[in-house]
């Protein structure tokens, strides 16, 4: 595994609001063309870890690789330029726009990045609408490319929250949360898109849903009171106690296994 | 994203709006023949400010100050050094530049009610200074262009700029300029891109846009514009005094833009023509007629909350830009 360099790595980051401790000194490492599950408690500082990780919050100490370069410093809108992406938590489309307005805004970034801004105009136009039909089309939204985002089910909301992550063709995608809301056959269909997807980027889910978790994880880690508290392959995380008794509290379970 | 026949519609309806404004000159009356041509420099103000209101969704209380640098900027050169009026003009544009530049880098850190008073603030400090400087602005009572000082020579030609068909002219160019400059910024993936901080900047952000350096932009567009209303209203009508840089004309632009319709291109020149004509008419039964006015704009603050314009697209014609 040592050959391997991690696309992202933190070097004992902590994050301090006040006096509580959300996220201490944590070591963390994502390996290319993984799909990483971050799981824990709530309040276990997994949204504050993706915070710093994706620049929305500075860290109190420590440092974040990117692609073997240090981003620690560089603000949010430079680390998306360098291919990390983030869907929020509590849905945040652009509603007044149409889905097609909204995954352009992340499209065009993206292909500014990748063309310069001094390609001919047809050039960009076409690109432009290809790779928005393209995201659209890959979680199944696009007959409704021309509804106001606002007007969509919250499940589709979701799935356009994706498609703005796609359409900025990252190298590191952090979904956080993004089956919450989702009913059982939107789930099956979300878990199908994640698998593909992750044949070309790598994957950070932070998830609840435990069937979920188990089914795509290459490899889990378990956040506890800010700090790591086990990282290791599906089954290994099962048959955990410790991460067991985090979940489950001092008593334990009836049967001690995590699958909620 | 906008369709082949949208944006055939879009441009047709500019562009008949345009030459509509072009062909009046021939039909109206003197007096209305003025009251549009001032009426067309303010629309300029007021598209300006719609640019950074509208579509950036930044309130600001403070625009007179971009107008009157215009306006200084422009009758200050062409008064005491005697420059001719192009230079003027440029002057003023400039200085609208710098001021956006400086009052961007220091405003653009706040937001919601904080900007607000930041740029009033400033607002009024400019204001201020106007007044201080009384040995060349003249403060309150102004100083006036002379027919002589208005006077653009372009190659072998002279324009007065105190004639009044050249004067109408000079706004519709200056008008028809900057209109389609806007038309042109919403249409651009850049303009999504204001429309998207407007709607959310976080999630701006997180698409990976510098949301600062794009607020800078719009604040920079805006500035000039209104700078360059600010000039042309000065060489136009000839007369610079500092009550253009009071409070006064910081909430004008506001009004005309939610009565037209904010994030509308045609939105600032239907609220300023209205607001004028709404004044106009009720000035002449009453003089009780600021009166009159607050009670409709009231009505339709209740009645259509989003402007004329922005009504309309609610409700039929969602191609409007």
């Amino acid at each position: 595994m040592a050959a391997v360099t991690p696309l992202l790595s933190t070097h004992g980051v902590s994050r301090y609001f006040g006096g509580l401790v959300a996220v201490d000194h944590v070591n963390f490492e994502v390996l290319p063309r993984e799909i990483r599950a971050l799981i824990g408690p709530n309040g276990a500082g997994k949204t504050t870890l993706v915070n710093l990780i994706c620049g929305r919050l500075a860290p109190s100490s420590g440092t974040v690789y990117f692609e073997g370069e240090e981003i620690t410093h560089h603000p949010a809108h430079i680390r998306v330029g360098k291919g990390i992406a983030y869907t929020f938590q509590i849905t945040s489309i652009f509603g007044n726009l149409s889905c097609a307005d909204n995954v352009a805004l992340a499209a065009q970034r993206a292909l500014t990045r990748a063309t310069g801004r001094h390609k001919p105009r047809n050039y960009r136009r076409t690109t432009l609408s290809a790779s928005i039909t393209e995201a659209l089309d890959r979680v199944g939204l696009a007959d409704r490319a021309q509804l106001q985002a606002a007007s969509l089910s919250y499940g589709h909301q979701r799935l356009l929250e994706v498609a703005m992550g796609l359409a900025l063709q990252p190298k590191l995608l952090i979904l956080d949360e993004p089956t919450q809301g989702l009913s059982d056959g939107e789930i099956e269909h979300f878990c199908n898109l994640v698998k593909t997807v992750a044949t070309e980027a790598t994957i950070l889910l932070i998830e609840h849903n435990m069937p979920v978790v188990m089914a795509l994880a290459n490899r889990i880690t378990v956040l506890h009171h800010g700090a790591i508290l086990a990282e290791g392959t599906p089954e290994e995380i099962r048959a955990n106690t410790a991460v067991q008794k985090a979940y489950l509290g001092a008593n334990g379970g009836e049967e001690g296994r995590v699958d909620y | 994203m906008i369709g082949r026949t949208e944006s055939t519609r879009v441009v047709g309806l500019h562009g008949a709006i345009l030459t509509a404004l072009f062909l009046l000159q021939f039909i109206l009356p003197a007096y209305h023949h003025g009251m549009l041509t001032r009426i067309m420099v303010l629309a300029t103000y007021a598209i300006g400010y719609n640019i950074l209101f509208g579509y950036t969704g930044l309130l600001s209380l403070g625009h007179a100050m971009f107008f009157a640098a215009g306006l200084y900027g422009a009758g200050l050169t062409v008064y005491h050094l005697a420059w001719p009026v192009l230079l003027g003009f440029v002057s003023g544009v400039l200085s609208g530049f710098i001021l956006a530049v400086m009052i961007g880098f220091l405003a653009l850190r706040t937001v919601g009610v904080a900007f607000m008073i930041v740029t009033m603030m400033f607002a009024q400090a400019f204001y201020l200074l106007t007044l201080y400087y009384a040995d060349y602005t003249r403060g309150d009572e102004g100083f006036v262009l002379t027919q002589n000082m208005r006077r653009l020579a372009l190659g072998e030609w002279t324009f007065n700029l105190a004639d009044p068909i050249i004067r109408y002219n000079a706004a519709l160019l200056l008008l028809s300029i900057c209109l389609i400059a806007c038309l042109l910024l919403v249409h651009s993936s850049r303009g999504r891109v204001l429309v998207a901080i407007r709607e959310n900047e976080e999630r701006a952000t997180m698409l990976g846009y510098n949301t600062f350096a794009n607020k800078l932009m719009a604040m920079l567009m805006s500035g000039m514009m209104c700078a360059a209303a600010g000039a042309a209203y000065g060489l136009l009508f000839g007369y610079v005094g500092s009550t253009f840089a009071s409070i006064h004309y910081s909430i004008s632009p506001l009004l005309w833009v939610l009565l037209g319709g904010a994030a509308t291109t045609l939105g600032p020149l239907l609220g300023t023509l209205c607001m004028f004509y709404l004044v106009d008419i009720s000035s002449g039964y009453t003089s009780a007629y600021l009166l009159f006015v607050g009670l409709i704009l009231v009505l339709l603050i209740v009645c259509f909350p989003k402007g004329i314009l922005g009504t309309i697209r609610e409700r039929r014609l969602t191609w409007l830009p």
